[in-house]
């Protein structure tokens, strides 16, 4: 690890910190033209995010430190993750470290620090919202490894780099065992970005919220960090689906400053497309029932190992 | 000295000297792991029938994960037992080093009497412990269950080292290994020894003493079993299966790995809806049982194939889970014995908000929570990756059924361990976050010296296991070479990346997570305050601005497991009482029950009642048919002879 | 790996899109929706048809591909939404037992299929030989979601499914069967609707509801 790949590491990190919460502002523009509302602004969310770091934070009295220190441990885990997706260039030092498995890992860490802080103040709602991402997590997280799996069965492989450069190179393939993957991607990307139809971003109503509910108790400089990490879970996520159904124009090879920024225009030109098409199912779906979703969560498992299934029976 | 009733005497000299025994028995392992087997024979038992003893990569591993954890159990015991807990300081002492003691002797026994004789010591003594309580009538029962599996279990190993002898007459396991058993006789060895040995380890379905054992023990000795003892049988399964026995079948390790994951999928599942913490962590136990046989059954099956590597990493994989159950488990068990003296409170509705009364007891049981819960960089993550990615070369094996299989076996793990993460913050939640359940958690005080040393030092070793995986898979890949022949550690990949198979197949730096992780952390920190500002003010919970909060109104550990309830009903027996608007005092009550009781155990005891029935009509009670019995058995003795 | 021609991978897809859309009828609860997969499968059947019939030159494939697409997307579609209207069906199906549990079975159904396949795979001579797994999975879902629903309708589009899975292993797999079976099997079908749909009015009328319960009524001695 040399000094030049530390800093194009760093400059990845950099932008996927500046990007992320732009690509919130986008899918909620998005999401007013379709639905015919006047949007808001396009960066809002920076003006929100810097708002709420000039605010004085106020604590409950029945916390512990527990609840101070889970917002800096779920944004640590989430800027880790993205500088291990290969977003703009597959040869970083930092993918080597933690590999597909960690990866889910770390999202993992950064769900459990965050229910236990919401657990920490023995309110209703903390207690609610704890339990049922928790839910959400048992079954999501087992559908997010076996789209993973399904992609290093092909790859040979469990890191994300080299997944990335085996599914780039292949001009034109198409995998079947992928069609799986995708749609189970899909699902499991909605479930764990609380997007509709499993959780409304946008909602006041406290029975029907999961993220929100955990993260009711925060504010100011604390909120700011876990808004700001919620947007790097919805940007790495996207990532991710780039990453494995739409590996182009991702440097590969030597990853330098020019690589990297040469790279950021495709990036954002994918996530423009990716916001689009998120902003269209939210659009056109509604909130399922909090009973449904396991329902949801399952057949989002189960399109998984179906697709680990097809590619050991097609070879593909 | 003789009878010491003197509590400090006993609790300050004597278990700190078993600690240091043990850790003394840690080192002696840990040096011998490398070198030629040692063997000795002492001149102890019958005639004819010395005592074969013997130390090679294999036991000295065990020995060295029995003497570190009963270390640190041993120092928590010194602060522990206190006179109020009823039971005779000496008796506890000696029955708990007896027991230390025969789970070393089982690990370095090289015959079967010595072993039979350590083996039954060990359930013994452990029954003694476990009824340490013995005037609660659920404890004796508990007990006596506990004693009746383990006895069942002690024939089946009887039976199976009856197999492996061979026809010898000579049962020590040199002879053993070189006996060459044919036909069916390997497969039934191995199938006695799946049932004595799994019986011991909590495999199902002769898990149903585990969840009542456990929890009526005292806390030190429900960490030593737990920790230890269920690994003292996985040590016999892997000795019978690749020492003793010469080759392996296919089907045998598809067979554990069904009942491996079987038995991880319903102990979490039943944890989920526990409602007593040590019941939970008991049930969480047979989860991770459940994969570490999961993990020897993958072994066994790529062994079959000649897939030497491959094997050694599922083995490696099971081995370091061990390692790492005996850490963390027995720390959540040792927690759970301070939180029992600081509350009296073992249920888990009684419980909340110690994290302020016991800050010591919470942030190290926060260290084996993350633990447990599989997440990087602790020790649980490590092992589970292992075993994912042995999970992900099975494609390479020839037979199609198997590689269809092995998905869904993957797939199954995946939901055990995303499950354990749930079952997890439900227990760490509920007992020490939030607010407390009864007011009389405001006199709760925190471990005393002694026990937070044992505490420091095992999440000290659940942090330093997962952080230099590379250094304990060099340590193991003795063990591997003595059972499979391969060694899985690759000197060139760094002291600081684990990459099993090849670099560019899969790695993982734990160092440079927890590295990256502190740095973005304390940078963040300081970049906020200096930019911006670190103002706090404390006030009241916002709770959507509810006016009374009180802390009946957080979730219940019913409440946090009905998600998981719901959607697996049918796994469960569930017992309801649910209350009317008409009732008085309305009462709710949920009550998850094993169906195992009714579909295997009380059928069987029916059965058995009935049998004995059938034979109690020989006795009528009169004395002239009792000597007619005696009278007829003369006759037909004379006839015999004659 | 061997070079796959372009138009094997895309029956390799279209065979996946084929499993896919069985596992989403296995999973879906409104019958609309239902019809719509339906014909969806239909369309993915035509489409693999026509690319067999490119590739390997038989002619009389196309006419298999058109009456596929006749058939399956358009008139059967219709006529199932016509039925559906007249009938008034438009609630959600519960079934036998719950979504998840249903959806276990058919992976485990899936895994045997594919295991069944693999040594019949051995055997045949033709690229997309593997397709025939997948074909015999779809033929297995279909028969599942009959037997686990309980409303008539969609016990009917199981049986129209199961008949696609063999269309497309006949098809795919073996590139084409001769004509007259084919345009029998299409017959068939066409007349096990008509009779299916006299039949359901028959049990509404009876029982007032189209839950197949009711006709456990007519057992001996209730």
């Amino acid at each position: 690890m040399n000094a030049s790949g530390f800093l194009s590491q760093l400059l990845q990190l950099g932008i996927a910190l500046l990007l992320a919460p732009l690509l919130v502002g986008w899918v909620n523009q998005c999401r007013a033209w379709l639905q015919n509302k006047s949007a808001p602004p396009l960066l809002l969310p920076y003006r929100t995010i810097r708002k709420l770091f000039l605010k004085d934070a106020v604590v409950a009295a029945t916390a512990s430190p527990m609840f101070r220190i889970a917002p800096y441990v779920v944004f640590a885990a989430m800027a880790l993750a993205a500088a291990i997706v290969p977003s703009l260039a597959t040869d970083l030092p930092f993918g080597r470290a933690a590999d597909a498995i960690a990866l889910v890992g770390l999202f993992a860490l950064a769900r459990v620090f965050l229910a236990l802080a919401a657990m920490d103040l023995g309110t209703a709602f903390g207690t609610m919202g704890a339990r049922r991402e928790m839910f959400v997590g048992f079954l999501a997280e087992p559908a997010l490894l076996m789209v993973l799996f399904t992609a290093s069965l092909i790859s040979g492989s469990t890191l994300l780099p080299t997944i990335v450069d085996t599914l780039a190179q292949r001009d034109l393939a198409i995998y079947p065992s992928l069609a799986f993957a995708g749609v189970a991607f899909t699902m499991v990307s909605l479930a764990e970005n609380a997007r509709i139809p499993v959780d409304n971003p946008a909602t006041h109503l406290e029975l029907t919220m999961i993220h929100e509910a955990m993260v009711l108790e925060y504010s100011a400089r604390h909120l700011a960090l876990i808004e700001w990490a919620a947007a790097l879970k919805l940007f790495n996520y996207s990532c991710i689906g780039l990453a494995l159904f739409l590996p182009f124009g991702i440097a590969r090879g030597s990853a330098d400053a020019a690589a990297i920024l040469g790279a950021t225009p495709v990036l954002i030109a994918k996530l423009a497309l990716g916001g689009l098409a998120l902003a269209l199912i939210e659009t056109l779906s509604a909130k399922m029932r909090i009973f449904r979703a396991p329902e949801f969560l399952g057949t989002a498992f189960l399109l998984g190992v179906l697709g680990m299934l097809v590619n050991l029976l097609l070879g593909s | 000295m003789a009878r010491p009733r003197n509590l400090f005497y006993v609790g300050r000299v004597l278990f700190s000297a078993g600690a240091l025994v043990g850790l003394l028995l840690a080192a002696v392992a840990l040096v011998g792991m490398n070198q030629v087997p040692h063997t000795a024979v002492l001149p102890l038992g019958l005639p004819d029938l010395p005592f074969h003893l013997r130390l090679d990569a294999l036991s000295a591993f065990f020995l060295l994960l029995l003497g570190a954890a009963a270390a640190g159990i041993s120092i928590f015991s010194a602060g522990y037992f206190r006179a109020s807990d009823g039971a005779a300081p000496g008796l506890l002492c000696l029955q708990y080093h007896t027991f230390l003691a025969a789970m070393a002797f089982v690990l370095i026994a090289d015959d079967a009497f010595v072993f039979m004789i350590a083996w039954e010591t060990m359930a013994l003594a452990s029954f003694f412990l476990v009824t340490t309580d013995h005037r609660l009538p659920e404890i004796r029962r508990a007990g006596f269950l506990y004693l009746l599996i383990a006895h069942i279990g002690a024939l089946s190993i009887l039976l199976c080292f009856g197999v492996l002898q061979g026809g010898n007459g000579d049962y020590t396991f040199g002879s053993m290994r070189s006996a060459s058993l044919r036909g069916a006789w390997p497969s039934i060895a191995f199938l006695l020894a799946l049932a004595g040995f799994g019986a011991k380890a909590g495999l199902l379905p002769l898990h149903v003493w585990l969840p009542e054992a456990h929890p009526a023990a005292p806390s030190p000795v429900s960490a030593l079993m737990s920790g230890v003892m269920l690994k003292t049988a996985i040590y016999g399964l892997l000795r019978v299966t690749f020492d003793l026995l010469q080759g392996q079948l296919w089907w045998w390790g598809a067979i554990a790995l069904v009942l491996g994951l079987v038995t991880a999928l319903f102990g979490v599942l039943f944890a989920t809806v526990q409602t007593d913490m040590k019941r939970l962590l008991a049930y969480s136990s047979i989860e991770n049982i459940g994969i570490i046989v999961a993990g020897i059954g993958l072994a066994i099956l790529f062994k079959t194939y000649g897939k030497t590597l491959l094997a050694a990493i599922a083995l490696t994989a099971a081995l370091y889970h061990s390692l790492n159950h005996a850490f963390f488990k027995s720390l959540l068990f040792l927690a759970t014995g301070s939180v029992l003296h600081a509350t009296k409170e073992r249920s888990l509705g009684k419980l909340g908000g110690l994290i302020h009364r016991m800050p010591w007891v919470a942030w190290l049981a926060l260290i084996g929570t993350l633990a447990i819960a599989g997440l990087p960089p602790l020790n649980g993550f490590v092992s589970e990756w292992l075993l994912l990615q042995a999970f992900l070369f099975t494609p390479s094996l020839p037979q199609s059924f198997i590689n269809m299989l092995v998905p869904l076996a993957a797939a199954a793990l995946v939901l055990a361990v995303a499950l354990a993460a749930y079952v997890m913050v439900k227990f760490y939640g509920v007992v020490f976050l939030g607010r407390p359940r009864e007011p009389n958690l405001a006199y709760a005080r925190d471990a005393g010296r002694l026990e937070r040393v044992a505490l420091v030092w095992l999440a000290a070793g659940c942090v330093l296991l997962g952080l230099f995986p590379v250094q304990v898979i060099a340590l193991l890949d003795a063990v591997n070479v003595l059972l499979i022949g391969a060694t899985v550690y690759r000197p060139e990949a760094g002291w600081w990346l684990l990459a099993p198979i090849a670099a560019d197949r899969a790695s993982y730096s734990p160092a440079i997570v927890l590295v990256v992780t502190v740095v973005v952390l304390l940078l963040t920190i300081q970049v906020v305050h200096r930019l911006y500002h670190g103002r706090l003010r404390r006030g009241p919970a916002w709770d959507c601005g509810f006016p009374s909060q009180t802390s009946r109104m957080q979730d219940t550990a019913e409440g946090f497991g009905q998600p998981i309830r719901q959607i697996f009903e049918q796994f469960f027996r569930i017992e309801r009482v649910l209350p009317t608007p008409f009732d008085a005092e309305p009462r709710y009550y949920v009550k998850a029950e094993d169906h195992f009781w009714y579909w295997l155990y009380l059928p069987i005891a029916r059965a058995v009642d009935w049998a004995a029935r059938r034979v109690g009509a020989i006795q009528q009670g009169r004395i002239s048919i009792y000597l007619m019995y005696s009278f007829l058995t003369l006759l037909a003795l004379l006839y015999f002879v004659g | 790996m061997t070079h796959v021609p372009l138009w094997a991978q895309l029956i390799n897809v279209l065979a996946a899109l084929l499993l896919l859309l069985a596992f989403a009828m296995l999973a879906q609860r409104r019958v609309l929706t239902l019809i719509n997969l339906f014909a969806a499968q239909g369309f993915a059947l035509a489409c693999s048809t026509a690319i067999v019939a490119w590739a390997t030159g038989q002619a009389h494939l196309y006419g298999s591909a058109a009456l596929t697409l006749l058939l399956k997307v358009i008139l059967l579609p219709w006529l199932l939404h016509r039925l559906i209207r007249r009938l008034d069906v438009r609630w959600d199906i519960e079934g036998l037992l719950n979504i998840p549990t249903t959806m276990l079975i058919g992976i485990v159904l899936v895994v045997f299929a594919f295991n069944l396949a693999s040594p019949i795979e051995q055997l045949a001579s033709t690229i997309t030989r593997s397709t025939l797994g997948i074909a015999m999975a779809s033929v297995m879902l279909a028969f599942l979601m009959m037997i686990t629903r309980r409303k008539a309708i969609p016990q009917v589009i199981g049986f129209l499914a199961m008949e696609n899975g063999l269309f497309f292993a006949a098809t795919s797999a073996t590139y084409g069967m001769p004509m007259v079976v084919e345009l029998g099997i299409a017959l068939d079908v066409l007349v096990g609707m008509l009779i299916l749909g006299v039949f359901f009015f028959q049990i509404r009328e009876q029982f007032d509801s189209l839950d197949l319960k009711h006709l456990e009524k007519l057992k001996e001695g209730e």
